[in-house]
């Protein structure tokens, strides 16, 4: 290990120790002035720019009111090119932003290529314990610490109370095979579909892990997505489909089909996560948040899982280091337990610190204490910078046996196979 | 001696074709080179740097040198590309044969059609003319999404109308063949335009005495059609079926776009299933290039072995 120490660290330090926020002395610049800070920051925001931008640029506004110098450059970014604009940029060592909104699978892969800024021992992490650690392990990677949690999520399962009531059904199911008896009854009074079932792999893992299963076991190097658990949640899944319970989703844009079905009141119950709270809300056939029932994702018989997904921020590693100050302070505020109970209010997004749901906002939020019991049974997936490409194989499982009624095990055993082949070839099989 | 009559002869010549030849260097054959020697290495996002560096947020710079910093394999990407050890190379080599042929030969023999009901004096034919131009004038994304939506299975067109008519819909995405057929017709939709307006370029060079010659010798339209317009249209047919096999062989957007490689990658071909297999997550650049070597492979040989046909059938190309 070689630690470089040259010229450059030391006029950076000067400078550093001229906007006051020194090596070890964190705390300090909460006692300067803000509007001494001067910088210009591109912050690339992934989130949706119709359901969800509006309020991020609201917060920078904010954020303005006490850093009037410190300029946001706020730049939408959508969120399925984010991941390959900022890699080709960070690579090019130009045109990244200094600021990035990542997903939670992005941040082992990016710090692993050396394109973020270890956050250690900044005053980001001064009060580390206030943030849930299942959501916060995502931004540690070899001992570092790359980002902050913006927000978290879990997949849980979402339903049209209307339709619940129309069928005579009181509570939301609590396991799949209480599921299936509700969609049955919910055919057969209203006519309505009961469940859709996204084929994706992300949206089979609440039957992965209510089986005990994984993908990979990134402890022991060990692939583990073809055991005997994982085989039997799959085919709880098939069966749903396969039964008539749940729809049969087409093999193309699935999510889409099953956003339309569930806003049009087609369908009565979905598995999805709070990002879609607030499309839902704005959908005119839909009869709003009144309608919306949420509940944890059903379990199967060892538990009820599902997998944490969300966002951090993160530091561009070129971002020059005169502008480190301003970025901790930006972000600072922008995680802080007040902004995330402003987007809790505004989006229904779940507070990523413990200490935020002691707020009013959030404690009188009717989804934020609905989805609050999901988020404490979440998941935490294998935060390995190979983590985004699970993904591809397990899709592609999801198609082959929700639409083409393929056998579980052998398309498990495919994607073993794919794993040990182009994804993780170092582990165990 | 000779050397130096040869140069003092010709060194104008040599100054004239170096701008061209600096350009094709810079351009085509240093990429091209660096693709094929990258092929042969192991290169990836995650090993191209010699040393990963650590930056702290508090200042300091952490460097350690790549453990597995990126080494020539020789021919390893090769064996486990064709051995189907990493992605489906056969699979979506069939799937490309498949969608190019049938590509090729709607275009050429729908673009023929259009082209001589367009070749004669009708009232409208500008209009005519615009119209079927049309689908090459809007931006081939644009096109995909639309023909992507009127395949949807819930909402689309087709089912909506195959439900109207009270036949069961069709879950086009979920069968390779019908997924693969959806992208065929919308690339015949999007392809037509050029052929056509290739062939009527090629018809209006047809002298119109030979339509007078063979009119008079008592030819009926088919045998003109046949023996006259057929013949004429020789060269540019012979150009525009290279160039279209070897456009939709590589065409990306319309498989990606249209039925993204459904159900579970099985109507991939090799210029989509290669982007995925490379691409995503971290991204492998060696595993790329050597798909592209072998594409470019597949491709040469085609088209040597399409010249030699044409050379003997006395064709001069």
């Amino acid at each position: 290990m070689r630690i470089r120490t040259a010229g450059v660290v030391a006029t950076l330090a000067l400078a550093l120790a001229a906007t006051a926020c020194g090596n070890d002395k964190a705390g300090d610049s909460t006692t300067t002035d803000p509007r001494s800070l001067t910088a210009d920051l591109t912050w690339w925001d992934t989130s949706d720019p119709k359901n969800e931008g509006p309020a991020f640029q609201e917060l920078v506004a904010k954020f303005n009111q006490t850093y009037p110098n410190v300029h946001i450059k706020y730049e939408s970014v959508p969120f399925g090119e984010a991941q390959n604009k900022f890699k080709t940029a960070a690579a090019a060592k130009s045109g990244a932003p200094d600021i990035l909104r990542a997903e939670v699978a992005w941040v082992p892969e990016f710090a692993s290529l050396g394109y973020l800024y270890a956050l250690d021992g900044s005053e980001l992490l001064a009060d580390e314990s206030d943030f849930f650690a299942t959501p916060m392990s995502s931004n540690k990677f070899n001992g570092k610490t790359y980002g902050v949690p913006q927000v978290t999520d879990s997949l849980a399962l979402l339903y049209n109370k209307k339709i619940f009531s129309d069928a005579g059904i009181t509570a939301a199911p609590k396991t799949w095979a209480e599921v299936k008896t509700a969609a049955a009854t919910i055919k057969g009074k209203t006519g309505k579909d009961g469940l859709f079932i996204n084929a994706g792999g992300y949206f089979l893992l609440p039957f992965i892990y209510g089986e005990g299963g994984d993908l990979v076991d990134a402890s022991a190097k060990k692939i583990v997505v073809n055991s005997s658990q994982n085989v039997a949640g799959v085919t709880i899944a098939q069966d749903l489909v396969r039964s008539g319970a749940a729809v049969k989703p087409p093999a193309n844009d699935s999510y889409g089909t099953m956003m339309t079905l569930f806003k049009e009141q087609k369908v009565a119950m979905i598995i999805n996560g709070p990002w879609e709270v607030n499309n839902v809300k704005g959908a005119p056939s839909f009869g709003g948040l009144d309608n919306l029932g949420i509940a944890a994702v059903p379990s199967g018989s060892a538990k009820a899982g599902s997998p944490v997904g969300g966002h951090n921020y993160v530091i561009w590693s070129q971002m020059p280091q005169a502008k480190a100050a301003a970025a901790i302070a930006f972000i600072k505020f922008m995680s802080s337990a007040e902004s995330q109970a402003f987007l809790a209010e505004k989006l229904g997004l779940l507070p990523t610190r413990k200490s935020a749901y002691d707020l009013p906002a959030v404690k009188n939020s009717a989804i934020i204490s609905a989805f609050k019991p999901v988020i404490d049974a979440a998941v935490a997936r294998p935060w390995i910078p190979e983590g985004g490409q699970f993904f591809g194989p397990l899709d592609q499982m999801a198609t082959e046996v929700l639409v083409q009624n393929k056998d579980p095990k052998a398309s498990l055993d495919t994607v073993a196979g794919k794993y040990k082949a182009e994804v993780v070839p170092s582990y165990a099989s | 001696m000779r050397l130096r009559r040869f140069w003092d002869r010709y060194w104008y010549a040599w100054a004239m074709v170096a701008p061209v030849v600096a350009v094709l260097a810079v351009l085509i054959f240093y990429p091209l080179g660096r693709g094929i020697w990258l092929s042969f290495t192991n290169l990836t996002e995650a090993n191209q740097l010699e040393e990963i560096c650590t930056r702290s947020i508090t200042g300091e710079e952490d460097c350690q040198p790549n453990p597995n910093a990126y080494e020539f394999v020789g021919v390893d990407n090769y064996i486990h590309v064709l051995r189907g050890d990493v992605g489906e190379f056969w699979q979506w080599f069939g799937v490309t044969l498949i969608w190019t042929f049938a590509c090729v030969v709607c275009h050429y023999l729908i673009g023929l059609g259009l082209a001589t009901m367009l070749n004669r004096r009708l009232r409208g034919r500008g209009l005519y003319r615009v119209l079927l131009i049309l689908p090459w004038a809007v931006p081939a994304f644009v096109s995909a999404f639309a023909w992507r939506f009127m395949f949807n299975e819930r909402f689309g067109l087709f089912n909506v109308v195959l439900s109207g008519i009270g036949l069961d819909p069709v879950a086009w995405f979920a069968d390779w063949r019908t997924s693969l057929l959806t992208a065929i017709l919308t690339n015949v939709w999007l392809g037509v335009p050029f052929m056509m307006v290739a062939l009527l370029g090629g018809m209006q060079t047809i002298p119109a005495e030979l339509y007078e010659a063979a009119e008079i010798d008592g030819a009926t339209p088919w045998q003109r059609f046949v023996n006259v317009t057929l013949p004429g249209l020789r060269s540019v047919s012979t150009t525009v079926i290279l160039l279209g096999t070897i456009w939709t062989f590589n065409l990306f957007s319309v498989i990606y776009l249209v039925n993204a490689g459904a159900p579970a990658g099985q109507s991939e071909i090799l210029v989509t299933g290669a982007f995925r297999a490379a691409f995503q997550g971290i991204r492998n650049y060696s595993l790329a290039s050597t798909y592209g070597v072998l594409i470019l492979s597949i491709l040469l040989v085609y088209s040597v072995f399409y010249r030699r046909a044409l050379r003997k059938h006395g064709e001069v190309w």
